[in-house]
């Protein structure tokens, strides 16, 4: 998908104002903060549960090509066929390939972040096929041309309304306008189409390197029906995703859903083992496997390598404050919120995501849910340093910090500069006690006051008050 | 010209800043055994997986032995006025049904209502039903139709996802193909956060344990 992130201010500034947008985005978080914290809370292990993940994540990017290598060879063991792929380019020509060879017409596909970060439908599209996205949200964004963007709830910023008005347009049936009417009438629809794919797409969770095994887990059982009624199978998954076995997948199951939904295991979670078998009915002809290096190979080498371990809960998106208040869209790629704010420069570049760290407030609730403990507000701080070594923030912000560092270093210097500062602001408050407008900071002062100090500095009160002493 | 695999594998050791591991190396990364911590679980195992079942929305109904299946899948039918046409694994291939029924054990076809099959296992501590896929037990069974009726054994449930693992392991044919986990009815709440059953898979999960 195409990278709108330099649209970010804009794009916040018309989420804020958009009023369905607001209320979904209040209802999600009040709904997602509230269900993990109770899911937490159940299970007395969680803590110790977070800190085994990020030691098996960090075992797991230690010896990554061990765990990749053997993944390949239990796959190819089970019948299947794995594929490598440099960037998104080459995973979007292996997958072409195969469903061209097939002569594909419908393909099916579940829910999967990585097939929207190679842009995988548009090339799909491109080619004739109709692509159909099965998740229900998914599906949902699909017929409004939205481009996905929440991970865990893709409809999440869609009202009831609006979801009526685009299944009677594109359905071509009486407008339906309860829940129960609308979901019963996506899953009618949504039936024909598992049934007459071709190929059927799905994303892995996991990938499991002791049995070949790509792993799923959803709640609709879409992701089932699109692997295993469509001729073959494709599985587009980044190379971070492996773990050494089924043991350790446990591990990581636990903390998904509770992490994720708030739900203490997702209602399927389905390991698919190679193609269909001698003397099996159903299940796929051909199974393929794609991994997708994208910049991660080199990412795992860097400052940035504990982002390989997150296992795209969402957790950190449904805490966060920016996020609640602006919606998935405004980041304008494919990952939003707080681990979207430091992937998305690491993939698409610090240029094309500029607002992306600066937007994030570092209040450190992300971390602080996180169930493999990512320090992201410390992620999104070396980005922001790096934009500025790099000269890609203002050159205002760039002169107005080296301003503030040529005196902060010099501290006789500051503290006069401070002194002046906090008495002229003193002066432009004393009516009223706070400021309505200020030169150079009309980004503050245009939606809100500025408190005005009282007029002595923090320093001079501190020594007078030791002084009486 | 280096192929992708090699360029990324190439790249991955790079960045760790070694080369490729030396065979004793990557044997013992192969012996190592996952000590991972276990839930605390002191519940009765068969007792707490009806529990959990039930809170996600299956439905359970205990029985004493395989021969009151059929007669607990006609009040079933009846309970909620199906079609006297059903889907049957191939394990449960000798159970005789009344007249009037129509049964096949062949793939769940796009207008399949009701399917009963049998599972792998079934797991205490979330509440849910482990099924391998085979000859006998086509996965299209576990999510086509809108009633499943799975037979469950009292002696197939055990404690945590651990214990299941140890026996898919054991078994001749090793990992299935597809090993499918099921907790309760399909679901989703994509529509303003509202939980509905049935999404894209059965609308109903109903356990027939035995024991």
């Amino acid at each position: 998908m195409e990278i709108r992130s330099r649209e970010f201010k804009q794009r916040s500034v018309f989420a804020i104002h958009d009023a369905n947008l607001q209320s979904a985005l209040d209802r999600a978080r009040d709904g997602f903060i509230g269900t993990r914290a109770a899911r937490a809370a159940e299970l007395p292990e969680f803590e110790q549960l977070r800190e085994e993940a990020k030691g098996l994540k960090n075992h797991i990017l230690e010896h990554l090509d061990h765990y990749l290598e053997k993944y390949e060879a239990a796959v190819t063991a089970a019948g299947g066929h794995v594929h490598w792929a440099r960037d998104a380019a080459e995973a979007r020509r292996i997958v072409l390939e195969i469903c061209k060879r097939h002569d594909a017409k419908t393909v099916t596909k579940g829910k999967s972040m990585i097939s929207e970060e190679i842009g995988l439908n548009e090339a799909l599209i491109a080619n004739g096929m109709e692509v159909v996205e099965t998740d229900l949200g998914e599906y949902i964004i699909q017929l409004a041309e939205e481009p996905p963007s929440h991970i865990i709830a893709p409809a999440v910023h869609k009202t009831k309304k609006q979801i009526t008005e685009l299944f009677a347009a594109h359905h071509d049936r009486p407008p339906k306008t309860s829940v129960p009417d609308l979901v019963n009438e996506a899953r009618e629809m949504l039936r024909g189409k598992f049934f007459a794919a071709d190929v059927g797409i799905t994303g892995g969770n996991f990938l499991i390197a002791e049995t070949g095994s790509s792993v799923i887990v959803t709640n609709e059982g879409n992701g089932d029906l699109t692997q295993t009624l469509a001729r073959v199978h494709i599985v587009t998954s980044s190379i971070e995703k492996v773990v050494p076995t089924l043991d350790d997948a446990t591990l990581l199951l636990r903390l998904l859903a509770r992490s994720a939904t708030g739900q203490e295991t997702e209602t399927y979670t389905t390991f698919s083992t190679g193609p269909r078998r001698e003397g099996d009915i159903d299940g796929p002809e051909e199974y393929h496997v794609v991994l997708v290096d994208n910049g991660r190979s080199k990412m795992l080498g860097g400052r940035f390598r504990e982002m390989l371990r997150c296992i795209r809960c969402g957790a950190c998106m449904n805490h966060c404050p920016v996020y609640g208040s602006v919606g998935g869209h405004a980041y304008g790629w494919v990952y939003p919120g707080p681990m979207g704010s430091v992937l998305t420069p690491l993939i698409k570049g610090l240029d094309n995501s500029y607002d992306l760290p600066n937007a994030c407030t570092l209040n450190g609730r992300c971390a602080s849910v996180c169930p493999v403990k990512i320090p992201l507000p410390d992620l999104l701080r070396e980005l922001r340093h790096m934009q500025h070594q790099r000269e890609l923030s203002p050159p205002t912000q760039r002169h107005a910090l080296a301003l503030w560092r040529f005196a902060a270093t010099r501290p006789k210097l500051y503290h006069f500069g401070e002194r002046i500062a906090t008495r002229a602001l003193a002066l432009a408050g004393r009516t009223k006690g706070r400021i309505r407008r200020m030169p150079f900071a009309a980004g503050w002062t245009d939606t809100r006051d500025l408190p005005a100090p009282t007029g002595k500095t923090f320093i001079d009160q501190w020594k007078a008050r030791r002084g009486q002493k | 010209m280096t192929s992708a695999r090699e360029a990324i594998l190439g790249a991955v050791r790079a960045s760790l800043g070694r080369g490729a591991l030396d065979d004793a190396q990557r044997a013992e990364l192969d012996a190592r055994i996952p000590a991972h911590t276990r839930p605390a679980q002191d519940e009765d195992p068969v007792e707490r997986f009806k529990r959990k079942f039930e809170s996600r929305s299956g439905t359970v109904v205990r029985i004493d032995s395989a021969d009151q299946i059929v007669a607990t899948v006609e009040a079933y039918r009846a309970a909620h006025d199906l079609k006297k046409k059903i889907a049957v694994g191939g394990a449960l291939r000798e159970l005789k049904w009344p007249r009037g029924w129509h049964k096949h054990h062949d793939p769940a076809g796009i207008d399949e209502a009701l399917s009963l099959t049998t599972c792998f296992s079934a797991v205490a501590e979330t509440g849910s039903l482990v099924f391998a896929s085979g000859p006998d037990n086509p996965i299209t069974h576990n999510f086509v139709p809108d009633d499943h009726i799975v037979v469950l054994e009292a002696k197939q449930i055990v404690d945590r996802f651990e214990d299941a693992w140890a026996l898919l392991r054991k078994r001749d044919a090793g990992m299935p193909r597809a090993t499918n986990i099921v907790s309760g009815p399909s679901r989703t709440a994509d529509v303003e956060q509202t939980i509905q059953l049935g999404a894209h898979g059965p609308r109903r999960v109903h356990v027939i344990l035995i024991g």
